[in-house]
């Protein structure tokens, strides 16, 4: 009887193997490779891709990518914390609050980010109602196309990711905690950092990785917000498949990205554990 | 709620007893400071704590889960509440939770996470939480119904003997009579949120004020309009020399209750009563003609 129900792994595991594996594969190979004239990748074999990763150059890239996503991560967790626990103790709001943090999905990234880039351009809604309504500056603000931009788009696109497992760690809490707390003369501030706080860490490590990973490989945000001047490892990798057509390139960064999200995600992920 | 008014002596046992839903708890939470009263106040040392938050009221609460926070040691359970008292030096702290461990018998345990001990442990940790802050009353909400029977019993003399050696007034709040009869100096009956009786467990259970009190802490036979607990009828085949009360009833059946055997007969008036009686004076057939009969003091007539 135990046939049928390994059969049921069969789609996935196809799906897997023939869209994830398989070209993960080939991106491994490609990445030892040399590249094409005009794309495509050549023998020998070779390791230079990878060395080329250590030019100060894409170094400052990915330096860039880490800080910028620890940043909007951070700025995720600290916006998401007070509504998460809003939430969680909303009462029959719940489901309600719930879907208002969820309606952003129902709409494309893509129009959300275009909506964001009409708000902060010079003649958007932001700056007009700075210059002529209410007369605060005299030349536009600088709203768009620089770093500011970048981690306020991302932050944006990935509170939701967030919020829903902070939520969800933040709502089986006993609220008998709390009231023991105070009871125990802890006024709410204190009670909030040292009882809440540790107790939703699972939470807060399963936003993290899941706001770190997608910022860590941002592409769009960057692209549009940025106006292409904050070159993230996104942007960079997409590059070196399109305009500068080196595929060896482009896929042994591909390849460090990856590495990258596991890293992050086996040291987030030991502490996870370690506190469950 | 309406008219819950009672005063709580100085290292006394007091215990507020009634069925889910009578507004017990919530009497607990007001004093506590949890939840704050519409109307009416709460009097500490004859001050009133109104507006007063939970966090700076001098009671302490024993919760029903004991709420002991799943990420701290015993010991830093125990120690939390003093260090947010600004009882800064470490030294003075440690000694504190270790007597107040030693008090609850949990010494040795320091280091355990409430999760790595058993329902008993963790009351006790719960105990020593609030104990070791001295506070001016101790509220204990439901604390032995998460215990199962044998250590429900075991418990209950050891709170009793806590309250006795720390001489903190305990507000000791349950819906189980027999557990707030035998432990308190006095109970007040909650019902419906209000507030039935207040008096010494013997007085509330031989002279109960209303029907509630009186069927709420026990069995009760409505004979002729006035109340008798079973344990103060007397069976017997012949009639009793002057019986203060007497009646002439048909038997029915026996329940074998182990310590006791409780005896349902029906008097002629239509009325069932039913004895409590020792096994060996138990010789009664059913459809046997017998005289109850009880004293006049063990009567009550709410």
């Amino acid at each position: 009887m135990k046939t049928p129900r390994t059969w049921f792994l069969a789609p996935g595991a196809f799906v897997m193997l023939s869209l994830f594996f398989l070209p993960l594969l080939i991106v491994l190979a490609y990445s030892f490779l040399s590249r094409g004239a005009y794309g495509g990748v050549l023998p020998p074999w070779t390791l230079e891709s990878y060395a080329r990763i250590f030019d100060p150059l894409y170094l400052a890239i990915l330096w860039r990518s880490i800080w910028i996503a620890a940043v909007s991560t951070t700025l995720c967790l600290v916006l998401a914390f007070p509504l998460a626990f809003y939430i969680a103790r909303a009462g029959a709001r719940k489901t309600l609050l719930l879907n208002l943090v969820m309606l952003p999905f129902w709409t494309s990234f893509l129009i959300r980010t275009y909506a964001w880039m009409f708000l902060l351009r010079d003649t958007g809604l932001v700056n007009t109602l700075l210059l002529q309504s209410f007369h605060i500056v005299r030349s536009p603000l600088p709203l768009l196309f620089n770093t500011g931009a970048v981690i306020l788009g991302l932050v944006y696109g990935y509170l939701p990711f967030m919020v829903l497992p902070l939520y969800a760690t933040l709502e089986k809490l006993d609220p008998a905690l709390l009231d023991a707390a105070a009871d125990l003369g802890a006024p709410p501030t204190v009670a909030v950092w040292r009882i809440v706080v540790p107790l939703s860490r699972p939470g807060m490590i399963a936003g993290c990785l899941l706001v770190f990973i997608p910022c860590l490989g941002a592409y769009l945000t960057p692209d549009l917000m940025g106006g292409g001047k904050t070159v993230m490892i996104g942007n960079l990798i997409q590059n070196q498949f399109t305009s500068a057509r080196d595929w060896p390139f482009g896929a042994a960064i591909s390849l460090l990205l990856m590495a990258l999200v596991l890293l992050v995600m086996r040291v987030l992920g030991n502490k996870g554990e370690e506190l469950l | 709620m309406d008219g819950v008014s009672f005063c709580i002596g100085r290292g006394e046992f007091f215990s507020l007893v009634g069925p889910s839903g009578c507004g017990k708890t919530t009497t607990l939470r007001l004093i506590a400071g949890f939840e704050e009263p519409t109307s009416g106040q709460v009097l500490l040392d004859g001050r009133s704590v109104e507006g007063m938050p939970a966090y700076r009221r001098d009671v302490s609460t024993v919760f029903q889960n004991y709420a002991l926070f799943p990420h701290l040691t015993v010991a830093r359970n125990v120690a939390f509440g003093l260090e947010r008292r600004g009882q800064t030096g470490k030294a003075s702290i440690a000694e504190r939770v270790a007597k107040a461990l030693d008090l609850v018998h949990l010494g040795g345990k320091e280091s355990r996470l409430p999760h790595q001990i058993s329902g008993g442990e963790r009351q006790r940790v719960a105990l020593a939480r609030s104990l070791v802050l001295e506070p001016k009353v101790l509220l204990l909400d439901e604390p032995l119904s998460a215990l199962d029977a044998k250590l429900r019993k075991e418990m209950r003399q050891e709170l009793k003997s806590l309250q006795r050696r720390t001489g903190i007034a305990f507000l000791f709040v349950t819906h189980d009579q027999e557990e707030a009869l035998s432990l308190s100096d006095r109970v007040a009956i909650m019902h419906r949120g209000l507030l039935e009786q207040v008096g010494t467990p013997p007085e509330v259970y031989r002279s109960p004020k209303t029907r509630f009190v009186a069927e709420f802490l026990g069995d009760v036979n409505w004979l002729r309009g006035a109340g008798v607990r079973p344990e103060a009828v007397r069976v017997s085949r012949t009639m009793p020399i002057a019986p203060e009360r007497a009646a002439a009833a048909v038997v029915e059946s026996q329940t074998f209750l182990g310590n006791c055997v409780h005896l349902h007969s029906k008097l002629d008036d239509g009325s069932l009563c039913v004895a409590e009686i020792a096994q060996r004076e138990c010789d009664f057939q059913p459809g046997e003609r017998v005289h109850l009969w009880w004293r006049a003091a063990d009567e009550f007539r709410p």
